[in-house]
């Protein structure tokens, strides 16, 4: 199978790799990184657990392949723990717990930091609009919804 | 009540500094939120190679050939394994239990091998370096089908015309149970009104985000198998797998890390998965399986698909005179191994009516099999079934003589003083909280206002309605369930709890962990009963190699066994500790206590010895403890209810929404649950298990179907076309509660996990037909379409 050679970051590492043009991005991080918070549910861009950030803007890694990233800033859910960056939001989570099994919730995070990012001060409704290409079967969405309401208010306060 | 030669103190509920009823975050959270969980997904082995399945494209065929030459070829392609190959390494097996008189299923295979009885059934194992290039060399393998009839309409699968699926079984029926309670033929004709309507209940599956995964590694030098597996029930794995390998139990190692979703769905052996483990142990390496998408909606179990005739009998004073059902469900090809596919339907036999005071029941309910993915066990397994149908009769029983729901209910709802009490079909409460719950859910969603507000609406051609649900629970399950029926499938749980040499605990348990809480509700007990701080206890669970043997996390028990087993545990490693602090600081040890990881006196508070101190004589110095004394720093206990076949809960549910006539759309604005699991051992875990399961049967209600076409092929298996509820539709949803304690443990605890799943459509199909009642239509139909809704009103 023929590949091409592509050269990307992914959390701020340079990562260069011979890739075959149908390896979609998920499965590169997951399989060729190591890096599986990233998680795969449907692998047809409808249920949004494998949400990850390219330049800065999420997307779903089932239907990016990864010769699209080339060239690109890849950030999964490793480097925004890492960073600190979601600290608040993972504990504001982890409070009102508003995760069960946690496969949706890598993918739930970026999806809601991506709104947090874009929105100060998001309603119910708004958070539930942002929040609903991604699919959770155990919490209900509630707990999610008040975790990710309660973050935006505390980062209000600070800022 | 426990009574033993343990020192006396404060009990476990009302200990000092006790974590029981507080909201404890769950310590396993941290790591899921970071992405390090550890899924069977994501498990990669030295050797490892991926299996992808050729699977049935007909309901019912014959396979004529298969050739798999140009599959060999293919690039990565380490072996392809047919069927008939696969059979001489593992056994077929029939989902039948004994205690489902005449229940009957034919041998099932782990892969077809002269014939596929559902489209999506497994005929060729194709592994490979990796799973992409085993699925490019899956599509080089050719398989010739010579189609056969499929049965599909579960209304003529018992005609005679129809062909038996498996025709040594002579018919489709699988299993058929009738029950009469009373008088009901005098009940009948001596009421005021009879209502008699046909219920459907769309066939819908679990959709767990993470599908079914497992890794299987045989190690040809140990003779000994590992299963990694996201299941709910290893020991049950274990033992099947065991069983059809031909090994011994001990040569099966099951563990289970972090699964993505159970709801049942994982508590079920699967073909394809026992297909994996003989893959393995043929291959001699480590096979990995994930099920992708569209194989999941093909094979993961689906559940409900019943149409129930409902019948009730009311007086127009409002009493409730009889109930009759009769209950016909299609299970698919086989009955599922090895719990069954019968048990939904016997459910339904048990629970119908068995909130209300009358003792006229009848019932009669049939399982029949057709050419399709099986059905069987999955969250709240009947409930929602046997609270539809009685709920919405109850509520078309009301409207008939002009009666407001909450008035009908007030009338014959089992008084809360009844108690204990037995159901039409012998169900035994213990004591239940119908009335109590009934006041708190009005309270809380302000029932006169919203009566008020909807007819205000009403005015302005907004047609909104009100939706009430009361419901009873099995869990805590005894052996009733599976054990009695010769299923080794263990109703007891235990918990080991041991006290490390820097004074820290750990505790290995045998229910398992999908989300619910297991991890965390096990460490709030064992650190209340033995009186150290949370901090200090790691719990393992989910390894057959570790933990004691015991069921796992299903039927809503993990709580109730599970943590009954920690509480005596932790009681009795206190007491073992106490003993030795008792001969180290010269006292009884009737006068000590340990709090906040001390030994102390219970009456001043006083630290005598810090656990840590104690841990470090009893393991580096035993020589300075008086002779004679052996510290045992490890106690295991085991529970299982004894006196109550089942622990029963309670609850009522409400729905208030909004129906768009001009579109059938239904907008959810709020939804309401009061429920009585007896003592809360976390309220804000206790309260995400409702909220999740009524999520789930709000899909159920509005969304969800796996629509089967007349050849048998599933339409929409994929995540565009099969539609859950996702958070834009959902709403806000308040939770209550009412607490009775179950007197059968210490902790009082009974289980929570199914009890939003079995009520939220039922609430939603009476609220429907309550904005609707200007119409005088009335849908006892789920999922409830736009279609569906539109049809009723005569739009379409």
């Amino acid at each position: 199978m023929t590949t091409t050679r592509i050269a990307l970051t992914v959390n701020g590492e340079s990562v260069s790799a011979d890739v075959p043009a149908r390896l979609n991005l998920a499965d590169f991080v997951r399989d060729q990184l190591g890096l599986t918070g990233t998680h795969v549910g449907c692998e047809h861009g409808v249920c949004g657990a494998c949400t990850l950030r390219v330049d800065g803007e999420i997307v779903r890694s089932c239907l990016t392949l990864v010769v699209q990233a080339d060239g690109c800033a890849v950030e999964t859910i490793e480097g925004l723990s890492d960073s600190g960056e979601i600290a608040d939001l993972q504990a504001a989570f982890r409070e009102r717990n508003a995760l069960q099994c946690g496969y949706c919730t890598p993918g739930m995070l970026m999806t809601a930091q991506d709104l947090l990012r874009k929105c100060a001060n998001p309603e119910r409704t708004e958070i539930r609009e942002h929040l609903s290409g991604n699919y959770c079967r155990c919490t209900g969405y509630h707990a999610i919804v008040d975790a990710v309401e309660r973050t935006a208010k505390a980062r209000q306060r600070r800022s | 009540m426990i009574s033993s030669n343990q020192p006396k103190c404060l009990t476990a509920l009302d200990r000092p500094n006790s974590y029981i009823g507080q909201s404890v975050p769950r310590p396993n959270l941290a790591r899921l939120l970071q992405g390090r969980g550890q899924y069977v997904s994501d498990l990669v082995l030295p050797r490892m190679i991926h299996v992808a399945f050729v699977r049935s494209l007909h309901a019912h065929a014959r396979i004529s050939a298969i050739n798999t030459e140009a599959a060999r070829a293919m690039p990565g392609v380490v072996a392809v394994v047919t069927g008939r190959e696969l059979a001489d390494v593992v056994t077929p097996w029939v989902g039948v239990l004994s205690h489902l008189k005449g229940l009957k299923s034919a041998p099932q295979h782990a892969m077809a091998i002269d014939r596929v009885c559902w489209q999506g059934e497994a005929v060729v194992a194709v592994l490979a370096s990796s799973r992409a290039l085993a699925e490019d060399a899956a599509e080089a393998v050719e398989v010739s089908y010579e189609e056969l009839p499929a049965v599909t309409d579960m209304r003529s699968a018992l005609d005679p015309a129809t062909p038996a699926i498996h025709p040594d079984l002579g018919d489709n029926l699988a299993f058929e149970r009738n029950h009469d309670a009373g008088a009901v033929d005098a009940a009948f004709a001596e009421a005021d009104e009879v209502v008699e309507v046909e219920f459907v209940f769309g066939r819908h599956t679990g959709v767990t985000l993470e599908p079914r995964s497992v890794v299987a590694d045989w190690n040809a030098g140990e003779r000994r198998l590992i299963i990694y597996q996201g299941t709910q029930a290893p020991h049950m794995v274990q033992n099947i797998a065991a069983k059809h390998l031909g090994l011994a139990e001990q040569q099966v190692r099951v563990v289970c890390k972090d699964v993505g979703g159970s709801f049942g769905i994982k508590v079920h052996i699967y073909a394809d998965e026992m297909a994996t483990y003989g893959l393995a142990k043929l291959l001699r390496r480590p096979v990995k399986f994930v099920a992708d998408r569209v194989e999941s909606f093909n094979t993961d179990i689906h559940a409900r698909d019943h149409i129930c005739k409902g019948r009730i009998a009311v007086n127009r004073n409002g009493s409730i005179k009889a109930f009759e059902i009769d209950d016909l469900t299609g299970i698919g090809s086989y009955s599922m191994y090895p719990r069954t596919s019968a048990i939904e339907a016997n459910q339904v036999v048990n629970l119908v009516g068995g909130q209300y005071t009358t003792p006229n029941y009848r019932a009669r309910a049939r399982v029949v099999f057709q050419n399709k993915n099986v059905t069987c066990q999955y969250r709240a397994v009947g409930h929602p079934i046997a609270c539809s149908v009685t709920e919405g009769l109850v509520d078309l029983a009301a409207r008939r003589i002009g009666m407001d729901p909450v008035q009908i209910r007030r009338l014959n709802l089992i008084g809360d003083d009844a108690y204990p009490c037995a159901s039409p079909t012998g169900l035994r409460f213990e004591a239940l909280s119908h009335h109590a719950s009934l006041q708190k859910l009005l309270q809380m969603m302000d029932y006169d206002a919203l009566r008020a507000e909807q007819a205000r609406l009403r005015g302005q051609g907004i047609h909104r309605g009100i939706g009430l649900a009361s419901f009873i629970e099995v869990t805590n399950p005894g052996a009733a369930f599976y054990g009695v029926g010769g299923a080794r499938i263990s109703s007891q749980d235990g918990v080991t709890v041991r006290l490390d040499a820097a004074g820290s605990v750990t505790c290995y348990t045998s229910i398992t962990e999908q989300g619910q809480g297991s991890e965390a509700i096990t460490a709030q007990i064992v650190a209340s009963g033995l009186g150290v701080s949370i901090d200090r206890v790691r719990v393992v669970l989910g390894d057959t190699d570790a933990t004691p043997y015991g069921g796992g996390t299903w039927a809503s028990r993990a709580a109730g066994i599970g943590g009954e087993a920690a509480l005596q545990s932790a009681k009795m490693l206190r007491g073992n500790i106490l003993q030795v602090a008792a001969a180290i600081l010269q006292a009884r040890p009737e006068d000590l206590d340990i709090s906040d990881n001390a030994v102390v006196d219970p009456s001043s508070g006083e630290r005598k010895i810090e656990l840590s101190e104690l841990a470090r004589i009893v393991f580096f110095r035993p020589d300075t403890l008086p002779p004679g004394l052996q510290p045992e720093m490890v106690a295991t206990r085991h529970f299982v209810p004894r006196e109550y076949g089942f622990a029963f809960t309670n609850g009522i549910q409400a729905s208030w929404l909004e129906v768009d006539t001009a579109t059938g759309f239904v907008s959810l604005l709020n939804h309401w649950v009061v429920e009585d699991c007896g003592t809360v051992i976390n309220p804000q875990l206790v309260d995400e298990q409702i909220r999740g399961g009524v999520v789930q049967g709000l899909g159920a209600a509005l969304f969800e179907h796996c629509i089967y076409d007349e050849r048998g092929q599933l339409t929409n298996a994929n995540m565009a076309d099969y539609l859950v509820p996702m958070a834009a539709e959902m709403p806000d949803i308040a939770v209550g509660h009412v607490v009775t304690p179950t007197k059968e443990s210490e902790l009082g605890a009974k289980g929570a996990g199914e009890a939003g799943t079995a009520g939220a459509a039922a609430a939603v199909a009476n609220a429907v037909n309550d904005a609707l009642s200007p119409f005088g239509v009335s849908i006892t139909e789920i999922p409830l379409t736009p279609r569906v809704i539109l049809s009723a009103l005569g739009r379409i």
